[in-house]
């Protein structure tokens, strides 16, 4: 237990959980921004158009076939030699995980659309109800609660990945830790299982509760 | 683009990307053994081993690879436990893939009707043969699909290796960026790499999840 009183000693905690709030910052703001691209994603993709769907396609499967610590390399390397953009290492970030997670999620939201069987919408228009009642209260329905549970399980999986930033040269989560072990490098030298634990530990409760409601809502809807 | 730079830089490529190759490989064939004992473990509710393996479950699938590998390298030498960085990388991927695929072959395992298992004991077959001949092949075939994107998500992870002083793709590319600032070269065959190795597999995936459709054993589709 040598050197656990690291993580109290002066604002080492709040300074964690800063690197926390970063972590936790970007994540937010690009589940939210995949959140809608996603859905309009979707429905683009279940359009019967030839073109639209191969152009769908060729974008889906190409950002999701490489890692995202490449399309990070891409987004904070590539845009600045290449076009001479420059973005900070947080704003290439949430770029790419919108640009990821549009993509995941807009597979999720057609997976989900297609999934209705055709007898719910034929039923519905048999009972005499407009397309627009059709969706509002038959289809929409149905399919929020096949996709949230999955959309959930993404926003985790978006957590998680942001830990890969730090790569990027973000101060986050990890980059803090870093810097608390190299300043208590003589007084703490153990220091770095404590704290590296400590951030796993804490991604753990960032992302655990999440699975957990997840896989709660996941068996009481289907 | 310096066509001549690239060419002089392939075969740091294609060494990292052996490398990396070699570990995923190991990882995942590892990962797979891992995945499947849980699973069983769990599915046979073993009292206390159950309980263990869902701990690990949630804590593999719930914590990033980079925070693993930085526990696993940086921390663990601090209570006296030195590793390789091959053998890091390998036991985070193996940590991390497990869980995965533990999950993947639970939901094959589900999917096996209770009308199989009564059948075989009625025939007079031994636990051990029911899951052999009868549980097995048919909840795996069901898990392929699952088992295939597990693979590409780990060949995928194991982007992260650099950060344990591998030599691996995302580190020649780094490297050529840093001493050189040849960043469109590096980044082209960063991704030119990356692609050669994800299309393929990508591609098999979904040549198996088409073929394994027909193993639809006693299931309505």
């Amino acid at each position: 237990m040598q050197d656990l009183g690291i993580l109290l000693e002066g604002r080492n905690l709040e300074r964690l959980l800063y690197g926390l709030w970063v972590t936790l910052r970007i994540s937010f703001a690009s589940i939210a921004a995949s959140i809608i691209c996603g859905i309009i994603f979707g429905v683009i993709m279940t359009l019967r158009n030839r073109v639209l769907q191969a152009v769908c396609r060729i974008y889906l499967e190409l950002v999701r076939v490489l890692p995202q610590l490449v399309l990070l390399f891409l987004a904070y390397f590539g845009l600045t030699r290449a076009f001479n953009i420059n973005l900070s290492g947080e704003t290439s970030a949430v770029l790419v995980f919108v640009v990821w997670g549009t993509a995941e999620m807009g597979d999720l939201v057609r997976s989900a659309l297609i999934s209705i069987p055709r007898h719910q919408y034929d039923s519905g228009y048999a009972l005499g109800l407009s397309k627009a009642d059709v969706y509002m209260s038959i289809i929409l329905p149905q399919t929020v609660r096949r996709l949230i549970p999955l959309a959930i399980n993404l926003a985790t999986r978006m957590i998680k990945t942001t830990s890969l930033v730090v790569l990027i040269g973000v101060v986050e989560m990890l980059k803090v830790g870093q810097q608390i072990i190299e300043a208590n490098r003589y007084t703490a030298p153990r220091a770095a299982l404590w704290i590296y634990g400590a951030i796993f530990a804490l991604y753990f409760l960032a992302c655990f509760p999440m699975s957990l409601i997840a896989g709660r809502l996941e068996r009481r809807w289907t | 683009m310096d066509i001549e730079f690239m060419i002089n830089c392939l075969p740091m490529y294609v060494q990292a990307a052996w490398l990396t190759l070699r570990i995923a490989s190991a990882g995942i064939a590892l990962a797979l053994g891992a995945g499947l004992i849980c699973a069983l473990v769990r599915s046979a509710k073993i009292p206390v081993a159950s309980f263990i393996v869902s701990a690990y479950i949630e804590l593999s699938r719930n914590t990033p690879l980079l925070v693993q590998l930085f526990l696993l390298y940086f921390g663990l030498p601090k209570a006296g436990v030195y590793l390789s960085s091959q053998m890091c990388a390998i036991i985070g991927l193996v940590f991390l893939g497990g869980s995965y695929m533990a999950e993947a072959f639970r939901s094959g395992l589900e999917s096996v009707d209770k009308a199989q298992r009564e059948s075989a004991e009625s025939l007079g077959l031994t636990k051990f043969q029911t899951a052999i001949y009868v549980v097995l092949p048919q909840a795996i075939s069901v898990s392929v699909p699952a088992l295939a994107a597990n693979v590409i998500f780990m060949i995928k992870e194991t982007s992260v290796f650099s950060v344990v002083a591998l030599a691996d793709l995302m580190f020649v590319a780094k490297d050529l960026i840093g001493m050189y600032y040849k960043t469109n070269e590096a980044l082209t065959l960063l991704v030119g790499f990356y692609l050669l190795i994800l299309l393929p597999v990508s591609a098999l995936a979904a040549w198996l999840e088409r073929r394994v459709r027909y193993a639809g054993f006693g299931n309505p589709a």
